[in-house]
């Protein structure tokens, strides 16, 4: 009698057996990486150094060599650590520890040798470095915490910012508790802020009311269907504004004919 | 006594060196080799980058720099030409520790009581065929992402974090799972160097007359499938799995193993007939 052990496998029943456990084990490791590489990817609140390509392409570009963080003379700039839940090896920084000092010879852009920091991002029309283009993040101001909207006077943000009167403005009004003092409430305009950071570091609140976030979490989107019409350069955008007409049960008729049509009024009616 | 280990005494010097370059190009700005092992500039002048992360690269839809590609023939043509598998042995930093891993099982006899090794050392292939599908469809070099190598090296040179626990994990699976687990069976970037290296110049050669069986030789080999000629057959050891470390020869007592160049070494036999 024979019992499984001893029944003798063929070779090809062996070769397919081989084949199936290989594509398993393939498609078992394979997704856990992949789902560990997407867990990873998602980590969207971190700020790159100046220049870097959209995040995606970022991801993709990096080789994590570390140039840009050796060239950064303030010691801004950090490789992701095991630990610090950020794409392991991309350079990054944290503001409120070490902000941007925006260098005019931007030394950390010229180094990267895969253009992931990309060098015409920041240069001017005359081909020259101008670190006021980089766009790393933009300030935000959270007015609750901001003691300059309570009505104490502070201005440690504006007069700390590298594009002093551009990036951040004083607004004045009146305080109409006291009926004799001003508000000087910083603004800042999210299309000059290169998100250096020099703010978050300089706010005296215990956790800083002004911060910097990546651009694409803190600024909205108007699209193309609302212009300023005053504005010559903005009504250019109507050009690329595409129509999108939705339809549902009421719309299928015209409004005149939707009203008139005694079926379709009981069916709003019920 | 030193002649015993003057390759693993070398190899130590080259690695540790290398990460000394690096350091003190990060802390002192002392730039003779900057970056770490995925990319670094030489002499401030010479790109060199890791070929295997181009790849990834290319396969994430990147658009690959001229120095990028630059580096990476340079690397390339290096270990084609003349390294071979080189990089594992005498450059890259986890070698350390699974060297120390091995050295452990070797004088504990863990080698003894788990003589079966369960695992195929082609996985390795199979992993870099995985890391280039992966890159393509999630859009990023996807081993660059996981690689305990790359946690090693940047944690040497940049900062460790966490990166002790993955040394750790790669030290105990050495250890107490599998023999030469990371280096000789999963890591895809050895694996990427054996392919490369397949017909590099610097070879390990077997002289079967001198050879008396005592099989130090294989018990001391990290990948000992290449040397399956010994006793046997008089001739180089061909696979690129053969990582030039050099252990063989220091062990072997009978002058039965050396270095040599692989076409000088035919050329002159040819000259003897």
């Amino acid at each position: 009698m024979k019992t499984e052990q001893n029944l003798p496998i063929s070779e090809r029943r062996k070769f397919f057996l081989t084949i199936a456990r290989s594509t398993g084990l393939a498609i078992l490791g394979g997704l856990t990486w992949s789902a560990y590489v997407s867990e990873v990817k998602a980590t969207s609140l971190i700020l790159r150094p100046p220049g870097a390509l959209a995040e995606d392409d970022f991801l993709a570009t990096c080789i994590k060599c570390g140039m840009c963080v050796e060239a950064c003379p303030f010691d801004t700039l950090k490789l992701a650590r095991p630990g610090d839940n950020k794409p392991l090896g991309t350079p990054f920084f944290i503001p409120r520890e070490i902000p941007c000092y925006m260098c005019t010879d931007i030394p950390c852009v010229p180094v990267c040798p895969t253009k992931a920091l990309d060098i015409k991002s920041v240069q001017n029309e005359e081909k020259k470095l101008d670190i006021s283009k980089a766009q790393m993040g933009v300030a935000v101001i959270d007015d609750s915490s901001c003691i300059a909207f309570w009505g104490i006077q502070c201005d440690a943000c504006y007069r700390a910012c590298p594009l002093l009167g551009n990036a951040i403005t004083i607004d004045y009004s009146k305080n109409e508790r006291t009926g004799k003092h001003a508000f000087l409430k910083p603004v800042v305009h999210t299309d000059v802020c290169t998100g250096c950071g020099l703010c978050e570091k300089a706010c005296v609140t215990q956790k800083a009311a002004i911060f910097v976030l990546p651009r694409d979490i803190a600024l909205g989107k108007v699209g193309d269907h609302y212009v300023q019409g005053w504005n010559k350069k903005d009504e250019k955008r109507v050009e690329n504004a595409t129509s999108n007409t939705t339809k549902t049960k009421i719309s299928k008729d015209s409004a005149v004919d939707s009203l008139n049509n005694d079926s379709d009024m009981e069916d709003l009616l019920k | 006594m030193i002649k015993k280990y003057r390759f693993l005494i070398a190899r130590r010097i080259t690695q540790i060196s290398i990460m000394v370059l690096y350091v003190i190009a990060n802390v002192y700005g002392i730039n003779i080799l900057m970056g770490n092992l995925s990319s670094s500039l030489l002499l401030k002048t010479i790109p060199l980058s890791d070929p295997y992360a181009v790849l990834q690269m290319f396969f994430a839809g990147a658009v690959i720099s001229f120095d990028i590609l630059l580096g990476a023939l340079f690397i390339t043509i290096f270990y084609m030409i003349i390294g071979g598998r080189a990089f594992c042995s005498w450059v890259c930093p986890v070698n350390m520790i699974t060297d120390l891993a091995n050295y452990l099982r070797r004088k504990f006899g863990f080698n003894l009581i788990q003589k079966k090794q369960p695992a195929s050392r082609n996985i390795r292939y199979w992993v870099i065929v995985i890391s280039f599908v992966i890159s393509f469809f999630m859009g990023l070099a996807a081993f660059e992402l996981v690689s305990p190598i790359s946690m090693v090296h940047r944690g040497i040179i940049f900062g460790l974090g966490f990166g002790w626990a993955t040394m750790l994990v790669i030290f105990l699976f050495d250890l107490f799972v599998l023999k030469n687990g990371w280096c000789g069976h999963i890591c895809p970037l050895g694996g990427f160097y054996s392919l490369v290296g397949r017909f590099s110049l610097i070879r390990v050669h077997h002289n079967a007359p001198n050879c008396t069986a005592c099989m130090k030789c294989k018990e001391v080999c990290p990948e000992s499938q290449v040397l399956h000629m010994v006793t046997k057959t008089s001739m180089p050891v061909l696979s690129g799995e053969c990582t030039n470390c050099g252990r063989c020869i220091e062990v072997c007592d009978d002058n039965a193993l050396n270095f040599s160049i692989k076409n000088l070494k035919k050329e002159n036999e040819n000259e003897v007939r």
